[in-house]
Order: C-alpha cells, then sequence, then structure tokens
C-alpha cells in the first residue's frame, strides 16, 4: 500500500494538463507490448520459440513515448530486443509472433526470428543481432532522408551496453559532420546482459557521450510515457529543423533476464521488484488516468481487447504452417 | 476454470531440468510476473515467473525432483477462484503434448536430404549457365580506343551517376583529393558534394551508414582506400549487407558497391598487401568481381552498380596505370557471372583472374614456344562464378592449372579445381595444380617479395609437370 501511494504521489508532481486520449493510447500500446512479451515468454517455455529471445518487459515507456512524437515516414532500427519496437511501429501482433515460432506466417517467412524482422511499410529496420551495428546503418537512413531532401527522421535504438561500441562514435562524428536527422536513443536499462553500466562505461552521463562532436542529449525517465513523448518531440523538432542529430539516455529497466536463459544473478530479486512495484511503466500511466477519471469499464475494455488480440496472434503463430521446404534457397539475391 | 502450469525451457538447449524449489505454495494468490519456482537447469538456477493470475491450487511435481522435463505440467493455477483441488486439471495445451519440433520433422528424412541436395544443384546452376549448354560467345561491342584501368573505372562511375540520381561516392579522400589513386578524378567538379562524399577515417561508421542508405533504397558506392581497410568494415558487409534480404524475407535488399584496390602493390608490406577474393566469395548474398582489363573495369563495374545486391569489387592497385583497348559504345556492360576466353588453346587451360590474367598470358606465350597452347580464362567474376566456361575448355584440353596471387590454402584456386573435379573428373588427364602466393604475410624485402607472387615462369613450370 505504502509503495502505491507513493507511486501516485510521484505522479501527482507532474504538473502538465495532460492530453487523455494521448495517454489512453500510449496505455493501450504498453499494455499490448507487455501482454505480448508475457506471452512470448510462455510460448518459449513451451519449447514454441527456440533459440535467442530477449523480452522488453518493463521498458515499454520508451518506444511507446518515442512513436507518439513520430510522424509516417520516419524510420525506426534498433537491436535485437525489438518486439516491442514492432508494435509500436503498427506491425502486427500476428507476423511478429509468427515469425518468433519460425513460421511461413510470420514477417520474414520464418527466416528471421526473435531479433531479425522488417517492415518496409512501417519503415522498420530491424532487428539487428550485432551489438551497436544498427547504430551505423541508422545514420545511413538519417542520410539517405538527407539525400533525399525530405524532411522525415530516423530513429536509431541501442542499449547502454553498445553505447560503448567504437561505431557509435563513428556515427556520432558522421551525423554531426554532415547534419543529419538522426535521433540516437539510448535505452540505458542498467544492465548490459550481466555487467552493470558502471563496470562497463567510464561516462556517468551517456547523453553527453556526444558532447565532444556537439550532439545535443538529455536525461530522461523511461519508465514515465510522457516523460519520453515529451523529450522526443523536442529532439525530433530539433532533427526536422535541420540541426542536426540529438542524444537521448532514457533510463529504464528490464524486469527480465537478458535473454530466456539469464538466470540474472548480477542483480537481486528486491532490486527488481522495487522497480515493478513503484515505478512500472503501465501502472504509472493506469495511476494517472485514474486521477483523470477514467473508470474501471474503459481499462477493463482495452484490457480484453488486448487480451483478445495476443491469443490470436499466440494461435495464428501455432496454426501458420512451418516454411516451405523450399523457401531455404529463396531469397539470397535479387534478380539483376 | 484452472490452468496447467507446464516446466518450462529457459534455454534454447534444455530438455529437462530439476525442481529445485517451489517459491509459493497451495492457496497462495499468483500475479502475473511473480517468481513461483526456481529450476536447475545444466547451466544455472532460473527463477519460473508466473503468466497468469489466480490462486496455486495443486502441486504436481514437489520440490527437489531431478529430471522433469520440459512441457511436464508441474501445477494447477485456479484461474476464477474455484476449487480445483480434486477436479483433473484441464488438459495442457495441444502445443505442449505435440510440440512443433515433432511436426517440423520430414516425414521421409531423405526426402529433405535430396531436397537439400536439389536445391545445391539449383544454385549452382542458379550461379552459372548450365555445364551440358556450351558457354554464349562474348559479344562484339565495336569500335574501342586506348584506356586505362583507372579512366575506365571513373567513367563507369560517371556513366552511372549521369543515369541515375540515387548512385553516390562514397570513402576516403574520393571528392576534393580525387581519389587516394585518382580513381574519382573529376567527380565531385560533375556531380558536387552531395554525391561524391568525403569521409573522416571512419570505415566501419561510414561502411555502416552507406549500408543504411543502400536499406532505405539509395545506391551507394563505398571506396575503400584498399581492401586491407575494408576488415574494419567486415561485419557491416557480411552481417548486414549480405544477410538482411534473406533474414526479412526478401523484402529488403542492400543494392551497394564496395570498391578498391586488393591485393599486392609493391613493397607496401604485409597489412597492405592481401588478397580477399575467397573471403568474400565464399558469402552468400553478395557477388565479387575482379576486372584484368579496362574493359573489364568498366563493364563490371557499371553492371555492379546497377545490381540490385551487394557486389564487391576488388580492383588491383598495379592495374590502375595499365592501358588496354576499351569498348566507347555508351551501354558497354560486363554481364556479372561470365568469365571471358582472353586466348584459345588446346593442351591446357589457365584460369586466372586480375593481375594474374597478365601473368597467365605472359605464360602461355613462353609455353607457346615450347609448342604448348595454353587456353587462358579471365574469370572477371568470383561469385557467381562461370563454371560452364571452365569446364568447356577443360573438356577440350584435359588439363587445369588455376593462378591467383592470394594464399592457397581455401582459395579460389581450391574452388576451381573442386568444381572441376565435381563437374568434369571424367575428362581430367592430370590432376589440377594451383599457383598461388607463397603461404606466408607478404615481406617487404624486394627480394623476398618477388619470391611470395606468382611470377610467368612459375606457371611455366606447374604445365610442364602436368602437360
Amino acid at each position: 500500500m505504502a509503495q502505491a501511494a507513493e507511486a501516485k504521489k510521484r505522479v501527482r508532481t507532474k504538473e502538465k494538463t495532460v492530453d487523455r486520449d494521448t495517454l489512453m493510447k500510449a496505455y493501450r500500446s504498453m499494455l499490448l507490448i507487455r501482454r505480448f512479451e508475457e506471452k512470448a515468454g510462455q510460448l518459449y517455455g513451451m519449447g514454441l520459440i527456440g533459440g535467442f529471445c530477449h523480452l522488453y518487459i518493463g521498458q515499454e515507456a520508451v518506444v511507446v513515448g518515442m512513436q507518439l512524437a513520430l510522424s509516417l515516414g520516419d524510420e525506426v532500427i534498433t537491436s535485437y530486443r525489438d518486439h516491442g519496437h514492432m508494435l509500436a511501429t503498427g506491425m502486427e501482433a500476428r507476423g511478429v509472433m509468427a515469425e518468433l515460432t519460425g513460421r511461413s506466417g510470420g514477417y520474414s517467412h520464418g527466416k528471421g526470428g526473435s531479433m531479425h524482422m522488417f517492415s518496409k511499410e512501417k519503415n522498420f529496420f530491424g532487428g539487428h543481432g550485432i551489438v551497436g551495428a544498427q547504430v551505423s546503418l541508422g545514420t545511413g537512413l538519417a542520410f539517405s532522408n538527407m539525400y533525399r531532401g525530405n524532411d522525415r527522421v530516423a530513429i536509431t535504438y541501442f542499449g547502454e551496453g553498445a553505447s560503448n561500441q567504437g561505431q557509435v562514435f563513428e556515427s556520432f562524428n558522421l551525423a554531426a559532420l554532415m547534419k543529419l536527422p538522426a535521433v540516437y536513443v539510448i535505452e540505458n536499462n542498467k544492465y548490459g546482459m550481466g555487467t552493470s553500466v558502471e563496470r562497463a562505461s567510464a561516462s556517468h552521463d551517456l547523453s553527453k557521450n556526444g558532447a565532444p562532436w556537439g550532439i545535443p542529449g538529455a536525461q530522461v525517465d523511461g519508465m514515465d510515457v510522457l516523460a519520453v513523448k515529451e523529450a522526443a518531440e523536442q529532439a525530433v523538432a530539433a532533427c526536422r529543423a535541420g540541426k542536426g542529430p540529438y542524444l537521448l539516455e532514457v533510463k529504464t529497466y528490464r524486469y527480465r533476464g537478458h535473454s530466456m536463459s539469464d538466470p540474472a544473478k548480477y542483480r537481486t530479486r528486491e532490486e527488481v521488484q522495487m522497480m515493478r512495484t513503484q515505478h512500472d511503466c503501465i501502472e504509472n500511466a493506469r495511476h494517472r488516468l485514474e486521477e483523470l477519471d477514467v473508470e474501471e469499464k474503459a481499462f477493463k475494455a482495452i484490457d480484453d481487447e488486448v487480451k483478445g488480440i495476443i491469443q490470436d496472434a499466440a494461435d495464428y503463430a501455432q496454426s501458420t504452417p512451418e516454411p516451405e521446404l523450399s523457401e531455404l534457397y529463396t531469397d539470397v539475391m535479387l534478380e539483376g | 476454470m484452472a490452468t496447467q502450469i507446464l516446466m518450462p525451457a529457459l534455454s534454447p538447449t534444455m530438455t529437462e531440468g530439476k525442481l529445485a524449489k517451489w517459491l509459493k505454495g497451495v492457496g497462495d494468490d499468483v500475479r502475473a510476473g511473480d517468481v513461483i519456482a526456481e529450476i536447475e537447469t545444466d547451466k544455472a538456477t532460473m527463477e519460473v515467473e508466473a503468466v497468469d493470475e489466480g490462486k496455486l491450487a495443486r502441486i504436481l511435481v514437489e520440490e527437489g525432483t531431478e529430471g522433469v522435463a520440459v512441457n511436464t505440467p508441474i501445477a494447477v493455477l485456479s484461474v476464477n477462484g474455484e476449487d480445483v483441488s480434486a477436479e483433473p486439471a484441464a488438459p495442457a495445451p495441444k502445443a505442449a503434448v505435440q510440440p512443433p519440433k515433432a511436426a517440423a520433422e520430414p516425414a521421409d528424412p531423405k526426402a529433405i536430404a535430396e531436397q537439400g541436395a536439389r536445391g545445391q544443384r539449383k544454385d549452382a546452376l542458379e550461379a552459372a549457365p548450365a555445364p551440358e549448354k556450351a558457354p554464349s560467345p562474348e559479344k562484339d561491342w565495336g569500335p574501342t580506343k586506348p584506356t586505362t584501368v583507372r579512366e575506365a573505372l571513373r567513367d563507369a562511375m560517371q556513366l552511372e551517376m549521369r543515369r541515375d540520381g540515387d548512385v553516390f561516392l562514397i570513402g576516403e579522400e574520393v571528392a576534393q583529393y580525387q581519389g587516394a589513386y585518382k580513381i574519382s578524378q573529376g567527380l565531385l567538379d560533375e556531380f558536387g558534394p552531395k554525391r561524391v562524399i568525403d569521409t573522416p577515417i571512419t570505415e566501419h561508421g561510414f561502411t555502416g551508414l552507406a549500408v543504411g542508405a543502400a536499406l532505405n533504397g539509395l545506391r551507394p558506392i563505398v571506396e575503400f582506400m584498399t581492401f586491407n581497410f575494408a576488415m574494419q568494415a567486415m561485419d557491416q558487409i557480411i552481417n548486414s549487407a549480405a544477410k538482411t534480404l534473406y533474414m526479412s524475407g526478401g523484402q529488403m535488399g542492400c543494392p551497394i558497391v564496395f570498391r578498391g584496390p586488393n591485393g599486392a602493390a609493391s613493397r607496401v608490406g604485409a597489412q597492405h598487401s592481401q588478397c580477399y577474393a575467397s573471403w568474400y566469395a565464399h558469402v552468400p548474398g553478395l557477388k565479387v568481381v575482379s576486372p584484368w582489363s579496362s574493359a573489364d573495369a568498366k563493364g563490371l563495374l557499371r553492371s555492379a552498380i546497377r545490381d540490385p545486391n551487394p557486389v564487391i569489387v576488388l580492383e588491383n592497385e598495379i592495374l590502375y596505370g595499365q592501358t588496354f583497348e576499351c569498348p566507347t559504345d555508351e551501354d558497354f556492360l560486363v554481364p556479372i557471372g561470365k568469365a571471358k576466353i582472353e586466348r584459345a588453346g588446346r593442351h591446357v587451360t589457365l584460369v586466372a583472374f586480375s593481375i594474374m590474367v597478365g601473368v597467365a598470358l605472359k605464360a602461355a606465350d613462353a609455353l607457346a614456344e615450347l609448342g604448348i597452347e595454353a587456353e587462358v580464362i579471365n574469370l572477371r567474376s568470383l561469385r557467381p562464378l562461370d563454371t560452364a566456361t571452365i569446364v568447356e575448355s577443360v573438356k577440350k584440353t584435359n588439363r587445369l592449372v588455376t593462378v591467383e596471387e592470394g594464399w592457397p590454402f581455401a582459395g579460389i584456386g581450391a574452388e576451381v579445381a573442386m568444381q572441376i573435379i565435381e563437374q568434369a573428373f571424367d575428362w581430367l588427364d592430370a590432376p589440377p595444380v594451383r599457383v598461388h602466393g607463397v603461404d606466408v604475410p607478404l615481406p617487404y624485402a624486394a627480394n623476398l617479395e618477388k619470391l611470395a607472387l606468382p611470377q610467368p615462369d612459375w606457371v611455366v613450370e606447374a604445365v610442364k609437370k602436368i602437360v
């Protein structure tokens, strides 16, 4: 009880007027991701999903808050912890779940898996399994916007672990030199696999990691979806105005292990419980909506709708067939 | 309603584990995300989290039980608070009873093996025209003029950049400096800094940037000052450029050209003298070409720029200044995947690429004086490899000698020889012979360097062994 009261108090300290519809939308998106990931964890446990599977539970506010600030056509690229990003960009839960089960109805027809999905239609560029590689690629997406002279912005997500890769700094330099419309989002969930950020980075404020190149940065509370949205709007607006790249360090937390096979012994159960009970992004949003007099039945309706989508996705992911054996040889090369 | 809690798989390889400890007891309320039990796998102790909400109604597997198979029901959760202590638990989800792995097993393992073999053959056939078919003759492009390889490469980029506004050149010193080896001379003047882009010395970064731009539909030409520096960017070339089409189920292609000098120059030492042909040719999803003459350079680079796939163009610094006759036809192209017979002969087939074509031709001159007529094949493309042309030639000469500057182990010569063994074994009158760079890092000293790189007389000696 005391914890809940404290959480409410935290919410109240925000004085800004909140657009109820926007927050409802964010609440629904976050819940969809959470339920999706819980179901994915369950299907993994049943042996229906294999290999690596990195869940996004706890971090939902980051991608949902960012997405609220984007416009149609903006590009998104991220690492291997990517299910939430795909759902946030509007990709179908069915297609994502069916890719996790390695079935023909998946976004990559079962040939990519959890870490490798793409949607040209939604401008989602993956899904990358090599830590940090997506940062240079995302810089290239921003470059293509500048080359074409459009006003699109490319959003590149990476973890605080990836932030130490050399090509991240190479990318910062290139983006600043060329004034590219690139928003870099460091999702700082405090642990790069089992190594805490304090043990991995001599920089204590990752939002300043672009400072040598004059890249403006901000630290954001990643458990507060509206705080993320606000910071994202500022970053995206600066990019669209042609001011060059922008860096956000979003402080977040993953409740689950790094991947399914991570026993997470590098942190205490109390630490995880404390984040879950006091800082959960979905609970935060719900409290705030309750204060805006959203009634229980409205939450129930969202719950039911989300449950339906996830159940449908799980059913589809198990009923759509495995890819044809001939698929082994397709998509290696394009004709030409 | 009751839901069974199943023994979960907690790693990609787990099939069973020990149920070490229950953290919730019968009658306890459980919320989604609560840790309910601990399981020991072969690697670690893992926590099991509840997925559904409810009351823990029954425990089916006591703590301390070892060897609990994945998907075994371990407990029953009552979802709406009803008493399920006596009733049998609801049947486990269908998938748990019939794991998908079983469903995935082919009805007939032999069939899948055959499918694989067929597919591979299909792959090989797609890579080149069918060996049974006679290779198509080289097209006559009409008038030519003397052109250096350097000019030919520049002309190719210039023509393609005029043709398609999405094509741009990016790399170190390509713009204001006009190219470290002066390949991009004049391009900045014509196309401006938007399309001829100087980068800092940052191979990993600018290669990733270019690949990202290609995934978004642009057509970059990435110049590596030399391919030795592309090792810094190898991950982006292989993992991002070559594999994304496949990983995206065919959605996202990567039309990009990586080009620059490859192999030994002269006295530049081990780190700057290496042939990457077999490295890149190994990778499905990449095309690899390696021009020798000016016509090769111009025609292949134009084809590479138009190709919707990532193409590696392995040039050679020593060849840049050499002059060859080159077609002047505006539409001149050399198709990727097509070798060229530079000299016809009937006693032995010499297969070479890049600067070694010149070495092979010199050797053929010397062999002619000994009364041996060598046929010299200029591969031009390494992947896809034009095995049809080589097979056709070996069927005539019955002997094969490969010539390459790179190291022998797992090299291009090894691959060519194996293709011939597989496809024309009965026509061989002698084992294939490989001529190659010596299997050491390239030394600096002039005399040692000369000793390490294939010379025409090495080829002559190799031929004499089998003719």
